[in-house]
């Protein structure tokens, strides 16, 4: 484990010295993060104010709160570096990763909680000017606020080791820019990023809670919302666990043969 | 593998396979519905090995299957066929304890971070390797003293200049202290002083470390000032192992014979083959075993003022080789 202690602290302090060069690029990546909730809250609580103050079990105060919720749950669980990989595989730069005795994927994770740690400092207060904006309410018990910390954790984990794995295929067919949009596609809708999964219909929810997008993102904000009950929370962190399970699997199972594949494109 | 072995190579193979499609629209419709490939073999049945703390140097025309052997040896690329054995290791599996004791240098592969000074890059190595902090004090010291690196360790690495850049790019590829060096085309692109430094940096990390250097390069000088023993392959064929002497033997069977004449214009095409005149100098190829006989003959027949013999230079006698192959 302290060998892992140092790896991961230098590399942390590395990630965000490199970081820290490029802040436009980081302010505009989290105006995205930020901006994109905020659209769509406002596109809800049109159609609440439409519809007399209410959208299916949502008042505007719980538009609200879902939205920003959602948007600090999104933040803390994204990840980039699936769409970097067919850019790793295509142009060699994979190389260098693959000749060190270091599992790339560290470096991904230290470089991912590198950049929330740097953006925390904006998106603090980006929290705090939409609690006044819009007036949420949050109404969770102490049990589901102090549940909502493992299950962040775990929906972080869940949405890396799932991406990475499914970014693997960069190994196969090189050009992923098409999957990846396909990805995108189908997260925005099954994460609960378009709307919160219970104002869609029954067989998206379904779909949702089949695969791991559900765990990923709306699972930990329905729980900070005070919407789950305790069984379907112990249920939520079965499916988190199971879709982490498989993603490792997946992972373990294919990262020899994609390297393998590795010679065949760009080396 | 004999114990003296760092590495080896037997039957080595590697076939690329590769989609290939007419140019135009129509072929580009027909090959989303079938796709044709074609096998490339771009490195075929080598064998050879290589001491420990023997200094090697891998030549080959572009596209010969230099690299592609390189990268089978560093871990990088899975053979076709044949074996390899690094340091005992098949460096396919990548092991970590394989991959702490190589390094691959590649003139376009950066192990430096572009944005940060150079040394937080060499902390970065330091972690991942997990070299303790006195030992790696030690070797960034000895590698800043033997490369001249002075003030560019706090510099970021945009704003080094080529030369710079590859000293500390080899630096940062040496703090794990390496037993096997891969080294593709190290001094391309640098002026003829940072070139000569580099070569001597060699010479100096491998008797130091007894390090094991396999090194590919365009510049015969590196070649000359470093290795004894050359490999040459074309085609991703084995031309010929063995030492540079007599690779010149081998594939030049011609001498130089240059002469200063006290006539100018004299014709000799009957002694052997005029390469050039230059009024009064001629110069002249013969046959190696026939050399000293024209060279007699020369002298007898002709008003000499001044004759050199000749071996021809390396560069010509690996142009000599390559050009030999291709037809």
């Amino acid at each position: 484990m302290s060998r892992f202690a140092d790896i991961y602290t230098t590399l942390f302090k590395i990630s965000v010295a490199i970081m820290l060069q490029y802040r436009a690029v980081l302010v505009i990546w989290l105006i995205g993060l930020v901006l994109q909730p905020i659209i769509y809250l406002v596109v809800w609580l049109t159609v609440a104010e439409a519809r007399g103050g209410q959208v299916g079990d949502f008042d505007k105060a719980g538009l609200a709160a879902y939205y920003i919720v959602l948007m600090i749950v999104n933040h803390a669980t994204f990840d980039w570096h699936m769409y970097e990989m067919g850019y790793r595989v295509r142009t060699g730069a994979f190389s260098p990763l693959l000749l060190q005795p270091l599992h790339p994927i560290h470096r991904d994770i230290i470089e991912n909680v590198a950049y929330k740690f740097i953006t925390l400092s904006v998106m603090l207060p980006a929290i705090l000017l939409l609690t006044w904006l819009f007036e949420p309410s949050f109404g969770a018990p102490i049990w589901a606020v102090a549940a909502f910390v493992p299950a962040l954790l775990m929906a972080f984990l869940v949405r890396f080791f799932v991406e990475w794995s499914l970014a693997l295929s960069a190994f196969w067919i090189t050009d992923t820019s098409g999957l990846n949009q396909m990805y995108v596609i189908a997260a925005l809708f099954l994460t609960g990023q378009m709307a919160p999964l219970s104002l869609m219909p029954q067989w998206v929810q379904s779909v949702a809670g089949v695969l791991p997008f559900r765990w990923m993102v709306a699972f930990p904000v329905e729980l900070l919302l005070g919407r789950l009950s305790p069984e379907q929370v112990f249920d939520g962190f079965l499916m988190q666990a199971l879709w982490l399970g498989a993603g490792l699997a997946v992972l373990a199972l294919t990262w020899s043969r994609a390297a393998r594949r590795y010679s065949a494109v760009g080396a | 593998m004999s114990d003296t072995s760092a590495i080896r190579l037997d039957d080595l193979s590697k076939t690329y396979r590769v989609p290939v499609r007419e140019p135009g629209l129509a072929a580009a419709l027909k090959s989303i519905v079938r796709r044709q490939h074609r096998e490339v073999e771009a490195v075929k049945q080598i064998s050879y090995e290589v001491a420990a703390g023997e200094i090697v140097g891998f030549l080959g025309p572009n596209g010969a299957g230099k690299t592609t052997a390189l990268k089978m040896l560093s871990g990088l690329l899975n053979p076709t066929a044949g074996e390899v054995r690094v340091l005992g290791h098949e460096p396919f599996r990548r092991d970590r304890d394989f991959l702490r004791q190589i390094t691959l240098v590649m003139g376009n592969r950066n192990q430096l971070v572009w944005d940060i000074p150079v040394s937080d890059s060499f902390e970065r190595n330091r972690a991942i390797y997990r070299l303790p902090q006195e030992e790696f004090r030690r070797t960034v010291d000895g590698l800043a003293e033997l490369l001249d690196l002075g003030d560019l360790l706090d510099k970021p690495v945009r704003n080094l200049s080529l030369g710079e850049r590859m000293k500390c790019e080899i630096a940062a590829a040496l703090l794990h202290r390496p037993k096997i060096l891969f080294l593709d085309e190290p001094t391309i692109g640098l002026d003829v002083t940072m070139q000569r430094r580099l070569r001597r940096f060699i010479k100096e990390y491998n008797k130091r470390y007894e390090a094991t250097v396999l090194l590919t390069s365009h510049y015969m000088a590196d070649v000359e000032a470093l290795c004894h023993r050359v490999v040459v392959i074309h085609h991703g064929q084995l031309l010929f192992d063995g030492n540079l002497s007599s690779l010149v033997e081998r594939f030049s069977p011609h001498k130089t014979v240059a002469l200063d004449l006290e006539q100018e214009g004299m014709d000799l095409s009957a002694y052997g083959e005029v390469v050039s005149t230059d009024g009064s100098r001629v110069t002249l190829l013969v046959r190696k075993e026939e050399a000293a006989r024209i060279t007699g003959q020369l002298l007898a027949d002709l008003p000499v003022i001044d004759l050199t013999v000749e071996e021809p230079s390396i560069e010509e006698v690996i142009e000599q080789v390559f050009a030999q192959e291709v037809e």
